[in-house]
């Protein structure tokens, strides 16, 4: 079970995930301070550890439109944010899977703030309301490198082969 | 069935005679560029290699373009650390498409690599930056990735697992009427379709207006396409971009020139009558909210901003000169204007352009992104209002949550800075 800690509607822009004025920090390991920085009491709660991991984020559709900046996608895998949007800009959705960051693709949720969210690989059971909904699943194309834990291993695996088949040949 | 622009490309790149839509491939890249985010990039790109035994080597150091464009010259002892990094690895690594913060080779990366003939027609660019959607103009596919798909890129050489997109095509005919620009006509575009309304699709420009536009304009609708969640925009190149690469970018090698097939498929099709458009602009805060500019009432400016990877060449700079030319900005508003590159300011220094702004008042910045995003220069004030020649206006976006951000092409943004209100350029701005 995990709780929805912050609803947001469309359109939520890497802009708003991960403002321009914090992109001089690129390590992820430095980025988790920074997310949701115009949300204030979010931030505060987030930094102080007040947010399990696990906790949801139910946001409308396209989120994570606008700059490409990865740093919007590690910003919320430091808290491990788990990310419910009626569907994924295409940058944002590529960072997120390379990275390790769990998104759900749920086109008819609905859910507020504080509710208690089943999510299963099909569906997820809003225990709050007691309502359901389809999960669609991720690209297919992606599906190898979710299985490798992310791209860094994926390519390192990658790279292993290619050098291996350069040695044989 | 035949094959839209990027599924030829997608085939040429993964050496098959045919692939579809849908089909997951891994296609070799011709250019990989990133900006400041290389710091990102560099560390990834390290963690690939950790523990591996092997030496850190990028796959091909002439197909990697590395331009300093973000925060330039560096707002922070932060990222001018980043940057002395990123010239440590382009020295160790041989990388020779790299452009410093000078004035004889710098710029806004998207203005760059047209203009220094690094993309040719037919080519896959990958750009660690939103905006590398501008390439299409070249009739390359170009799309942004992220930082850790870029360091995959400089070890493998090639985009692992990338999904063939379906396309839609665009078909703009009609002559444009005076003062309206291909930014109105890429702004209503992407009101009329959305901000989503291509995501994880590709733009092909077809049509006699897309024909007539010369390569500045094409490269301000490929550019703002990934604002409709394009994975690229792309126009099928022609003698136009003959001309721009051979006479513009002094490229000397073969170039060669496809288009689509004539019997390619497309997921939809989207006509576009130019003569009736009229200036427009994107109000807050998202890039789809667009209306003429008669309609969104008297909006009092108090920063004008010309120029980005969007808006900052000649073209542009030449439309706004002969607006403010021999008049004033009008009090209490800022006009900062950014050459896209060093290149045009240099061109726009010798005809006279920079004069006549800075007579009237403007500001010129060293080319540059940092007011764009809000990162370096010309932030905003709590409750004001900017109108900018860039490409988002998302909250928070010129680096205050608290102000509004509207978009516009240049005649719009001349027009009004004599004004200080949005102003329609065919009736005020005179």
């Amino acid at each position: 079970m995990a709780r929805v800690v912050l609803k947001l509607g469309d359109d939520i822009s890497t802009d708003i995930i991960y403002p321009g004025r914090f992109m001089a920090t690129v390590l992820p390991t430095e980025t988790p301070q920074y997310a949701f920085a115009d949300f204030p009491e979010f931030n505060a709660r987030l930094k102080s550890g007040q947010v399990p991991p696990g906790s949801v984020v139910v946001t409308g559709k396209n989120f994570g439109c606008g700059s490409s900046r990865e740093q919007a996608a590690s910003t919320l895998k430091g808290h491990e944010l788990v990310i419910v949007a009626r569907n994924f800009a295409r940058i944002f959705l590529q960072n997120a899977i390379n990275l390790g960051l769990r998104l759900v693709v749920c086109p008819e949720v609905e859910a507020e703030e504080g509710d208690e969210l089943e999510i299963l690989p099909d569906k997820i059971i809003n225990r709050t309301s007691g309502k359901e909904f389809k999960v669609e699943p991720l690209p297919k194309a992606r599906q190898a490198i979710i299985d490798a834990g992310g791209l860094i291993p994926y390519t390192r695996q990658r790279l292993l082969e290619k050098v291996a088949a350069r040695k044989r040949a | 069935m035949g094959l839209t622009m990027v599924e030829k490309i997608l085939a040429r790149a993964t050496g098959q005679k045919k692939v579809k839509a849908g089909q997951v491939v891994e296609p070799k890249v011709s250019l990989a560029m990133s900006h400041e985010n290389a710091a990102l990039v560099i560390n990834q790109f390290l963690e690939v290699y950790k523990d591996t035994g092997l030496k850190p080597r990028v796959w091909d150091p002439d197909k990697i373009a590395i331009i300093l464009d973000h925060r330039v010259p560096a707002e922070s002892s932060k990222t001018a650390t980043n940057q002395k990094k990123i010239r440590e690895f382009v020295a160790a690594q041989k990388i020779k498409k790299f452009h410093d913060i000078r004035g004889d080779e710098g710029g806004i990366c998207h203005q760059i690599l047209p203009e220094s003939g690094y993309v040719l027609p037919g080519t896959l660019v990958v750009g660690t930056d939103s905006h590398t959607t501008s390439h299409g103009a070249l009739g390359a596919f170009s799309f942004g990735i992220g930082a850790t798909e870029m360091a995959s890129v400089w070890a493998l050489g090639q985009v692992l697992n990338v999904e063939v997109p379906g396309t839609i095509k665009v078909v703009a005919k009609g002559r444009f009427p005076r003062h309206v620009l291909p930014k109105d006509f890429i702004l209503y575009l992407i009101g009329l379709i959305t901000a989503e309304g291509a995501n994880f699709k590709v733009l092909e420009y077809h049509g006699p207006t897309i024909e007539n536009m010369d390569t500045s304009g094409r490269l301000t609708v490929c550019n703002m396409s990934v604002e409709a969640g394009a994975t690229s925009g792309i126009v099928p190149p022609d003698k136009e971009t003959l001309r721009y690469l051979r006479e513009e970018a002094r490229v000397k090698g073969k170039i060669e020139i496809f288009g689509p097939d004539p019997d390619a498929e497309y997921e939809k099709v989207v006509g576009i009558d130019v003569s009736r458009l009229e200036p427009m602009v994107a109000c807050p805060h998202t890039v789809d909210n667009v209306k003429p500019v008669r309609q969104v009432g008297k909006v009092k400016v108090d920063q004008i901003v010309i120029g980005s990877c969007t808006n900052g060449r000649l073209d542009d700079l030449a439309v706004a000169a002969r607006i403010l030319k021999g008049k004033k900005v009008a009090k209490g508003v800022r006009m900062l204007v950014f050459p896209a590159s060093f290149r045009i300011y240099q061109r726009a220094l010798k005809l006279g352009y920079i004069a006549d702004l800075v007579k009237a008042g403007a500001v010129i910045m060293n080319p540059g992104c940092g007011c764009c995003l809000g990162v370096h220069q010309g932030a905003l004030g709590d409750g004001e209002v900017a109108l900018s020649t860039t490409n988002r206006n998302f909250k928070g976006r010129m680096g205050n949550p608290k102000a509004d951000v509207y978009l516009c092409s240049p005649a719009v943004a001349a027009a009004s800075a004599l004004t200080g209100y949005i102003t329609d350029p065919r009736k005020g701005g005179k």
